[in-house]
């Protein structure tokens, strides 16, 4: 059995609220609340970025865990805002987390999937036997040009997932990818903020490619939508996923524990990954879970799962994290970025 | 007499599937079949279209259509701002008269989806006078001055604005083509953002893809061939400043209000005798000062119609405007509007227009503008 033996998560304490943002602007915060589905959304500190945010949920993965750092093969780290343009994130968090030198590395990069493109790798990893375990972090501290639609969603977070074979939470049944060339959000080398092509990122970006993953996974698996018990899709604001659920046949209450956009915002890399630890809070040994992510430029992987009764010592409340918050002004926020 | 014999308008929409030639063709060959004309038969097209310079840098659209038809045919590109398609029909209109030729196919297209809406507001904003630009002027910026202008003056609200797009946005609902297929309120409209006060959201017509196409011919025997066939009994176009700044009055497009006169008198009708009329809202004020400067109804007193939704389908009214939606809900690929105007007053006089028809008309007129009233095209069809 294949799987994700352990997991931790990151959120920086700072929060701005959509009203905020929109005040600043001089827009109806309501109109922008009412279409995006987003209140707050968190934000890394000025001394903080990826890396940090990753090496923080790498820690809580790790700790109290029954398994050995040594035995890490690898680290493999997915983001679109890595501190360096050339210089491996992963290496600096190999180093950090004092694995030793027997390890591979290497950063990957796809838009709000470049983690789970990442997972599949590292499951690749495991089972061939090439590692014992593999750590796979998504992090981002995602930002957007002051006035875009991008600053209401745009957000900051980590999860780490160790990938292994022994006492694993989350059994790994299949996955499937869909990809294609389709340009929805970009961003160019030495260029700050992202660009998008407005409602282009939604019907032949997010929901194709989502739908386009999800419909082949369940294909393959010959499993149905009232086969799991609870669903995550990539969340660019709380309206998508919800939008890709019912047209896919699952229903509301699968997906809606998995809305952490809401009080987040999209965390990119970590975005769908924030939604399993959600989940995972709530979730009881034989259920099964479907995720899928989505990355711009463009590309979806899906993951059946079936959560094990290892869960039961290994849940972590993503609940209690958030508890601790600060809200801050635009003017902070800018700061911070 | 010029004769429509053939039309064909594509969907208008977010149609990222299709690139602007692709859309031309769609509505050139749809054209094309609904006549029962072969492509030889066809003498010159005239193809109007504002933004393929600007936003794709592909400005020799003539040779474009020529390769794609396999055609040596005179192919004329017309460039007028939101009024491309109604002056590319009026050249076409035009072209008959002065030349040899007896059959000319009009098309008009645009592409505006596939470019941040930015680009496409700069590209659009190069249609207004360069030092209206300089003062930050946009087109919302521009229209908005205009309705500020003609509520404070008339003693109307808001309101009187929202029962335009309330009106349009319900034909679409009709239309299968439009862009949007939604019905709206008044409260819907008032609670919009704002784009440009007192302009809101759904005050404004959209940024749209498609493209529509017409044949018009003098060939007698092609006319008695056709399957339905409605005449062109005036076509004018009318100029004005290109700023506003330069205009003596603002509660009204000049440009409308001549070529409009001239394509009455041209026609030998007059505005009681139109029973269908697609007229240019590419914002809801544009409409209420459309009616008043195409003669419809008495300058100042169009807030108060607009108020009674005489001209919406279903309303027991014998004069409808804008079935197709209107530029509001129909959509606003510039330069295929003012064709797709024309020709939806051509389905309207050849009875098919479906869900939309109206009972039994015999004239419709079609009025497109460029800019906030640089340029105005009138046309009359009558059967």
């Amino acid at each position: 059995m294949i799987g994700i033996c352990d997991y931790g998560f990151y959120v920086p304490r700072y929060r701005i609220s959509t009203e905020e943002i929109a005040r600043h602007w001089g827009k109806n915060p309501e109109q922008i609340l009412n279409s995006l589905g987003i209140v707050e959304k968190a934000i890394g500190g000025a001394d903080e970025d990826s890396l940090t945010m990753a090496y923080e949920s790498a820690v809580m993965a790790l700790c109290d865990s029954d398994i050995d750092r040594k035995q890490i093969g690898a680290v493999f780290v997915g983001s679109e805002t890595h501190p360096y343009a050339v210089n491996p994130t992963a290496t600096i968090l190999g180093e950090y987390l004092d694995i030793g030198n027997d390890y591979l590395a290497y950063d990957t990069q796809f838009a709000c999937k470049a983690a789970t493109g990442a997972i599949i790798s590292a499951l690749a990893h495991v089972k061939a036997g090439f590692s014992q375990y593999v750590l796979v972090s998504g992090t981002d501290k995602a930002t957007g040009q002051p006035g875009d639609a991008l600053e209401y969603s745009a957000g900051s977070a980590a999860v780490t997932c160790i990938i292994g074979s022994k006492n694993v939470l989350l059994e790994y049944i299949d996955s499937t990818s869909f990809s294609s060339d389709t340009p929805d959000f970009w961003r160019r080398s030495g260029i700050s903020h992202p660009s998008h092509a407005g409602r282009f990122t939604g019907e032949p970006a997010y929901f194709h490619h989502i739908f386009g993953a999800v419909n082949s996974l369940l294909k393959k698996t010959r499993l149905k939508p009232k086969d799991f018990t609870r669903i995550i899709f990539h969340m660019p604001n709380g309206v998508f996923p919800v939008k890709a659920a019912l047209r896919l046949g699952f229903t509301e209450a699968q997906v809606k524990e998995s809305l952490v956009v809401k009080q987040l915002g999209n965390s990119y890399s970590a975005s769908a990954l924030m939604g399993l630890c959600a989940v995972l809070e709530i979730s009881q040994p034989g259920e099964r879970i479907l995720l899928a992510s989505y990355g711009s430029g463009a590309g979806s992987d899906a993951f059946a799962f079936k959560v094990t009764k290892h869960i039961l010592q290994k849940r972590k409340l993503l609940s209690k994290l958030l508890e601790r918050k600060e809200n801050i002004s635009y003017d902070t926020y800018r700061k911070f970025l | 007499m010029t004769t429509i014999i053939g039309h064909h308008t594509t969907k208008f929409g977010e149609l990222w599937q299709h690139s602007l030639f692709d859309l031309v063709k769609q509505s050139v060959f749809g054209a094309l079949k609904d006549s029962g004309l072969g492509k030889d038969e066809v003498e010159a097209i005239f193809f109007g279209n504002m933004l393929g310079g600007v936003l794709e840098n592909n400005l020799h659209g003539g040779a474009k259509l020529a390769e794609m038809l396999g055609l040596n045919i005179p192919i004329f590109r017309v460039e007028s701002a939101c009024a491309s398609g109604g002056v590319a029909f009026n050249l076409g209109m035009n072209y008959i008269t002065s030349s040899q030729a007896k059959t000319v196919l009009v098309v008009g297209a645009e592409k505006m989806t596939d470019y941040a809406a930015d680009a496409v507001i700069s590209g659009l904003s190069s249609a207004t006078s360069g030092e209206e630009q300089e003062a930050g002027l946009t087109f919302p910026g521009l229209y908005a001055m205009l309705a500020r202008y003609y509520l404070e003056k008339y003693s109307y609200t808001e309101k009187h604005l929202a029962y335009v797009s309330v009106k349009n946005h319900y034909h679409g609902l009709l239309n299968d083509n439009a862009h949007f297929q939604k019905k709206i309120t008044v409260a819907d409209v008032l609670a919009s953002p704002y784009v440009a006060d007192p302009l809101k959201v759904l005050d404004s017509s959209p940024i749209s893809d498609g493209a529509s196409a017409l044949i018009i011919t003098t060939d007698k025997s092609l006319i008695k061939k056709a399957k339905r066939a409605v005449s062109v009994l005036a076509s004018e176009v009318a100029t004005d400043s290109i700023s506003l700044s330069a205009r003596k009055n603002l509660d009204e497009l000049l440009a409308t209000r001549i070529a409009a006169e001239k394509a009455f008198r041209e026609a030998k009708i007059t505005p009681k005798d139109i029973s269908i009329a697609e007229v240019h809202d590419c914002f809801s004020i544009a409409e209420l000062l459309a009616m008043e400067d195409l003669g419809f109804w008495k300058k100042g007193t169009a807030g108060k119609h607009m108020e009674t939704m005489s001209t919406m389908h279903g309303n027991g009214s014998d004069f409808i405007v804008n079935s197709s939606g209107g530029l509001k809900a129909a959509g606003h690929p510039v330069g295929a509007t003012g064709i797709k105007q024309i020709g939806e007053v051509y389905l309207q006089l050849t009875e098919q227009a479906g869900k939309r028809q109206i009972h039994k008309p015999r004239y419709g007129l079609a009025h497109n503008v460029g800019g906030s009233g640089g340029t105005a095209v009138v046309t009359i069809l009558g059967n």
